[in-house]
């Protein structure tokens, strides 16, 4: 295989809040019952984690498990183990009705960071972002402007956008003019 | 004249000068002036005309309310139109310019109109061009064009300068305005531990109060404020945002908030305004209450000013508009208003009230030396462009025995109306005050939220109110309501005390004089931007315009930009007079957000430029971009249309590429089409619910071709499907079909067939496909090795995976084209290293990337149909003759039951035929075909229609298809298209399948 | 713009991150119902002022299909609930009932 190549090869800018593609992240999208104990040993296998609950997201640098829905996980593993995860997941679901699939080169992924990330957010999804609404551990999905998207946060001033590879450049572009200099909004 | 005075101005600071231009004339204000007090500094009385009449206007009010002061703003790519002078902060280097005149505002050929005003009579529009029809387009419609309109629209070429936003906000309590009472609402609301967000439409805190005086808790009001202020400051619960307006209050507490950066500081950085898009559990509407003009005849001259608006030129900017000034009232605040002229050392010629008494404050107007006339009122201003002589007359009678006065300006008052509209935005009701002869917010009807109780609560002077006492302890009262509606406890304290001179009731006035006769209601304005006047209304009233809402329309009363702000009631209550009604049955026009215009730019946010609309971009984007991609819209996708070579025209791109790809090799970019995994121990089952062919039976390994209706029967959804192991499909779908499709998918799932055990997964983009097509293209792959691609191991319809050079990928034998084609998918983040390897190793071989034009006309040779040119919503399978893909052995699937209904077997359907033009040209696309007789409007009756149309290269001729009626039943006829430029084409019905018709060559 | 609480994944979402799907509990008629059953499945729907039950879905959200009550006149909402279901459950009918007594949908009340 050639260089993997992400959807804009880690551009970034820098604003009121710093955008930055990071490049590809392992993402496997798993449906199933998430009560499941098998899916449950298979999902702590793969990351480490136990199921999330409800609008949860358990993650440690690029390993981790996202709630997407009632029947679906979004598992965060190192981009050059998705395969190698993906099988053992597989493997350990076979008897089982669930769905596993890499989509990692089918998502592009972006950091906001700094004191105005909440604010640069808040720009383009109709969404509480204040300190008492959304917090580390939480995940969103909603739109970022005409897109679909999700978030969490890292840490308190670190976002993590996720959207589709193919709507890459229309959401750095989208974060950039929400980021632009002084623009900030000063509530968050 | 009009003129700074030597002291006052709280809002100015007189050490920052600030320069600008109106019409090209340089001038000079302070800092903290508005446009229009700047403007009345300099003298400038008159700052425009207006839309009918074209009459001299000034300004009349110092607010939003404004209805004359309207200008140009800025330059190039910063100039906007009808911006309100009162509402413009003045900034070094503003250029202004008036509107609606020609050749300058001293001196303009329209003001003929006003001369002709008799002529121009409500409805005018309505009654003229009407006859004859033949003068619609080419004669009236450019009268109507080029006078319609204030102000000149931005030139297209100059694209705005500023950037744009939008901001979700979310709050227990919003307050709108921040006036005292606004202030005094949002302290009570945050002391019970609501979170509040107050937003206040001008740069200051406080609103008129510090202007109309009076003393809270024995403080000068000013001093109240600015401790209230700097406590709401501290409040951490408590976000305040000044030059901010409340907009539109809409459903389940949804509010918009106009945020206006930098109009006062164009250029810094940041954008120039905010939409807020505020959700509030609770919206405290403290808005104000806004002067009404009184109709007397010239109220409209430049000089003739709202008594409150004059009032706040003097002390907000220390300009006074004139140095002799007259007040007409119905009520005692204009007397404040006289007092404070008198005070700052103009000439108060006299109050002319028309009430028989007056309160307290007449008596200190009369010991400041001001002549008091009661059971007055003013028969007419006369002068053009300035006030010069005021008439004065009884109130009750026509208008006669009136004594002339000079003078240069006139202060009047009509009383005093609620801004209601927030309240009312969103369904809160009204009731008529008669004392105050005002309508105001009903707290018993409220706007409701999704809870079912009201969302909105008014608070000082916009619910009625108007003493500064009162408006406090409504204020507070509203606050603490407001915090206890969204769970917490107000705090029980008392409400400031406000104090203030007492008044004697107002009466309402709505006509000065009383009777007066038709000359001076011809000349007594009510809307002053749109020139309605009371006999406008009156004369709509007799010509049967009952409703209020046909009577606005008909005389265009409170139509303008500022939406009648000031002339609404006014109107109303001659309407209702005319109509012998009572206003509150007369009731008032509907009231619509923006509260005033807001910006295009403010509401478009973001969207614009690069981001206007988001733009799908395949992983080999840049690379087709780089190599002459001329680019079609695809959904949001944009893909390849043709590869334009130096020198070349796209269609002899498109032809150079048909003609290779059939006869060496082309690659298509095919990752745009829709792939969806489908899996689960029914997924068999489900699939052959989704489409009208068995997929369960598919054998692993193997492709089949599918078709999907809707429940009414009609295709929705083409493309191949595979099948990857046991218990796993992958469905392929048309570009711009996948989100649609794997909706549909789900929503069956979620809502029909839940218990049903499938999971669907949209994988559309984790991977790069590409079709490789011609008869180098088994020899390209070969060349690339990897896995076996031969006819034996990987047959037509089939798939495998494995790896072709260094790429893991899945090869699929389909063909769109009728040739040799496999279609194979790579990683995404492989996808240009896999097509720049393709493109490599294809040299030898001939390759050409092609386009989607080369795809439809290869397709169209062959006879396949495409989603969206053969399909409309409205064409079944069987239309396109494709019976064979329906499956017999199912006892369901959507759409079935929908064939079966008596429409859907009509023989007379238009079916699916190849067309072929007589003399080779090529057909128009969406061509009607025409036969005998014609239909009830005389037109021809239309027999079929074009669905499909190219050229084709390897044909040398142009091709198509269409849906005629019994076509397949007419092969060899000749068809009649009229085309739209006056031709007749003739077209041979011909079997669709132009090319290859044995399939040879795509099954080597 | 509506909010409505999206009962799978718990956000109160605004109207911009739901998409609308028309009536709720409509009975699927397939091959061998009437023309009358068919027809009416296909084209015929209720059109209230007052009490009405919709399909939503959260497409830009949890992707979830679900079912809202609420009075089309005022646009109060009176709860939302699982789209896997052909009828509403009890709590949503007594929360209906206690605000708009008397209140009739087709066949529910």
């Amino acid at each position: 295989m050639s260089e993997p190549i992400s959807a804009l090869n880690h551009a970034s800018f820098s604003g009121i809040a710093m955008v930055e593609e990071c490049g590809l992240q392992g993402m496997i999208t798993l449906r199933g019952d998430l009560s499941d104990k098998v899916l449950a040993k298979a999902v702590k296998d793969a990351t480490g984690q136990k199921v999330p609950a409800q609008r949860e997201v358990l993650v440690k640098g690029d390993t981790g498990v996202a709630w997407m829905s009632t029947d679906e996980l979004l598992v965060l593993v190192p981009y050059a183990e998705v395969e190698a995860k993906l099988a053992d997941m597989a493997g350990a679901l076979s008897g089982t009705h669930a769905l596993a699939v890499n989509v990692s080169d089918a998502r592009a992924v972006f950091s906001v960071s700094g004191p105005s990330a909440r604010e640069v957010l808040g720009k383009v999804a109709p969404v509480e972002l204040s300190a008492e609404a959304f917090q580390p551990g939480q995940i969103r999905r909603s739109r970022l402007a005409q897109v679909a998207g999700a978030f969490w946060m890292d840490d308190a001033e670190t976002f993590r956008v996720v959207c589709f590879r193919s709507a890459a450049d229309y959401v750095f572009n989208l974060l950039k003019v929400a980021a632009q200099p002084g623009s900030e909004v000063g509530v968050y | 004249m009009s003129t700074r005075l030597a002291k006052q101005g709280r809002l100015i600071d007189r050490s920052k000068k600030v320069t600008f231009t109106f019409n090209g004339t340089s001038m000079q204000g302070y800092e903290g002036d508005t446009l229009a007090s700047a403007l009345l500094a300099n003298d400038q009385m008159m700052m425009g005309r207006s839309f009918k009449y074209h009459r001299p206007r000034g300004v009349v009010a110092s607010g939003a309310e404004e209805p004359n002061a309207l200008v140009g703003l800025g330059q190039g790519n910063r100039f906007e139109p009808n911006q309100r002078a009162t509402t413009t902060e003045v900034f070094n280097g503003l250029t202004a310019t008036s509107q609606n005149h020609w050749p300058n505002l001293e001196f303009d050929i329209g003001a003929v109109n006003t001369a002709l005003a008799r002529f121009l009579p409500a409805g005018f529009y309505y009654k003229t061009f009407i006859h004859p029809k033949p003068f619609w387009k080419h004669v009236y419609e450019p009268i109507i064009r080029r006078s319609a309109g204030l102000g000149k629209a931005p030139d297209k070429d100059n694209r705005d300068a500023d950037t744009y936003e939008h901001f979700y906000a979310f709050t227990d309590v919003l307050v709108v305005g921040g006036g005292v009472a606004g202030l005094q609402a949002a302290k009570a609301a945050a002391q019970s531990g609501a979170k509040v967000l107050l937003i206040e439409q001008t740069a200051h805190w406080g609103g008129r109060a510090p202007v109309d005086g009076g003393t809270v808790n024995g403080e000068p009001v000013d001093k109240f404020v600015e401790q209230l202020v700097s406590e709401l400051e501290t409040m951490g619960n408590v976000t305040m945002r000044s030059r901010c307006m409340g907009a539109g209050i809409y459903d389940h507490g949804y509010v918009l908030g106009y945020e206006r950066l930098s109009d006062h500081t164009p250029g810094v950085q940041g954008p120039r305004h905010r939409l807020w898009r505020i959700r509030a559990k609770q919206v405290v509407t403290a808005t104000g209450a806004i002067e009404r003009s009184l109709s007397f005849a010239g109220n409209d001259v430049p000089g003739v000013m709202l008594a409150s608006a004059m009032r706040d030129y003097v002390v907000n900017w220390g300009v006074t508009p004139g140095d002799r000034v007259i007040v007409a009232t119905n009520n005692d605040d204009a007397y404040r208003t006289a007092i404070t002229l008198k005070q700052a050392g103009v000439d108060v010629l006299r109050i002319v009230d028309a009430r028989a008494t007056a309160g307290p404050l007449a008596e200190e107007a009369r010991q400041l030396g001001i002549r008091v006339d009661p059971g007055k009122a003013i028969a007419k201003v006369k002068g053009g462009k300035r006030v010069k002589k005021v008439a004065i007359c009884n109130q009750e009678g026509v208008g006669g025995a009136r004594e002339e006065v000079e003078a240069d300006a006139v202060a009047m008052s009509g009383g005093w109306s609620p801004v209601v509209h927030l309240w009312s935005h969103c369904g809160g009701k009204l009731i008529w005050d008669e004392a105050h002869a005002h309508f105001r917010p009903d707290p018993d009807r409220p706007p409701l939220g999704a809870d079912g109780k009201g969302f909105v609560l008014a608070a000082g002077s916009s619910n009625g109110p108007l003493a500064l006492a009162d408006v406090l302890k409504d204020a507070d009262a509203a606050g603490k309501a407001a915090g206890k509606a969204v769970g917490h406890t107000p705090k029980r304290t008392k409400a400031p005390v406000g104090e203030t001179t007492a008044e004697a009731p107002m009466e309402a006035v709505w006509l000065m004089p009383a009777n007066a006769d038709i000359q001076l209601r011809m000349k007594s304005w009510l809307d002053f931007q749109n020139d309605v006047k009371v006999s406008d209304v009156q004369l709509a009233a007799r010509e049967g315009y009952e409703s209020v809402e046909h009577t606005k329309r008909y005389t265009t009363l409170g139509m303008a930009t500022d939406q009648g702000k000031l002339s609404n009631i006014n109107g109303l209550a001659i309407l209702a007079d005319a109509l012998e009604s009572e206003i509150p049955k007369v009731g008032t026009t509907t009231f619509r957000p923006p509260y005033t215009p807001i910006s295009m730019g403010a509401i478009g946010g973001e969207a614009r430029g690069d981001v206007f609309q988001p733009i799908r971009r395949t992983p080999m984007h840049n690379w087709h971009d780089k190599n002459g991609a001329d680019w079609e819209p695809v959904g949001h996708w944009r893909r390849t249309y043709a590869y334009v070579r130096p020198g070349e025209s796209v269609h002899d791109a498109v032809n150079r590429e048909v003609k290779n790809t059939r006869e060496n090799l082309g690659l298509l970019d095919a990752s745009t089409l829709g792939k969806l995994i489908v899996k689960g121990p029914d997924a068999g089952k489900f699939l052959d619910m989704m489409y009208t062919n068995m997929m369960s039976t598919l054998k692993v390994g193997k492709c089949r071709y599918g078709l999907m209706c809707s429940e009414n029967g009609f295709l929705i959804d083409d493309g191949v499907v595979a099948r990857i192991d046991e218990d796993t499909w992958l469905c392929h779908t048309t570009t711009g079909g996948a989100e649609r499709i794997h909706g549909h998918m789900e929503e069956w799932l979620q809502t029909e067939w839940w218990d049903w055990k499938v999971y669907v997964a949209n994988v559309t983009e984790q991977y790069a496909q590409v079709a490789v097509v011609g008869p180098n293209a088994r020899k390209v792959l070969e060349k690339l090795g990897g896995m076996d691609v031969s006819k034996e191991v990987l047959p037509f319809m089939e798939w495998r995976d494995g790896k072709i050079g260094a790429f893991d990928c899945r090869a699929y034998r389909i063909s769109f084209s009728g040739e040799l084609s496999y279609e194979i998918a790579v990683p995404a983040s492989q996808g240009q290293a896999f097509w720049d390897a393709l493109i490599e190793a294809g040299k030898e071989f001939g390759v050409m990337p092609y386009g989607t034009e080369c795809l439809h006309i290869l397709r169209a040779e062959k006879g396949f149909i495409m989603i969206g040119d053969e399909t409309d919503g409205t064409v079944i399978p069987q239309d396109l003759g494709l019976h064979w893909a329906l499956s017999k052995k199912k006892d369901d699937y959507l759409g079935k039951r929908a064939h079966s209904r008596s429409h859907m077997a009509d023989p007379e359907r238009w079916k699916l035929v190849g067309l072929e033009t007589v003399d080779g040209s090529v057909l128009p696309d969406g061509a009607y075909a025409v036969g005998e007789g014609v239909n009830a409007n005389g037109q021809r009756n239309m027999i079929g229609r074009v669905t499909s149309t190219y050229y084709s290269a390897n044909l040398g001729k142009g091709i198509a298809m269409g849906l005629i009626k019994h076509g397949p039943d007419r092969m060899g006829e000749i068809v009649e298209f009229p085309g739209t430029d006056d031709k007749i084409y003739k077209a041979k019905i011909v079997d669709p399948i132009f090319f290859d018709k044995d399939g040879e060559k795509q099954n080597v | 713009m509506l909010i409505l609480n999206c009962p799978y994944c718990g956000v109160d979402a605004e109207e911009t991150e739901l998409a609308a799907g028309g009536e709720a509990h409509l009975k699927r008629f397939g091959p061998g119902s009437s023309e009358d059953e068919f027809h009416d499945y296909l084209f015929m729907r209720e059109n209230p002022k007052g009490v009405h039950f919709e399909r939503w879905r959260h497409a830009n959200g949890c992707g979830k299909w679900f079912h809202a009550a609420r009075c089309t006149q005022t646009l109060e909402v009176f709860g939302t609930y699982s789209a896997q279901t052909t009828e509403p459950p009890q709590e949503i009918k007594d929360a209906i009932t206690a605000k708009r007594p008397g209140w009739t949908w087709r066949n529910l009340s």
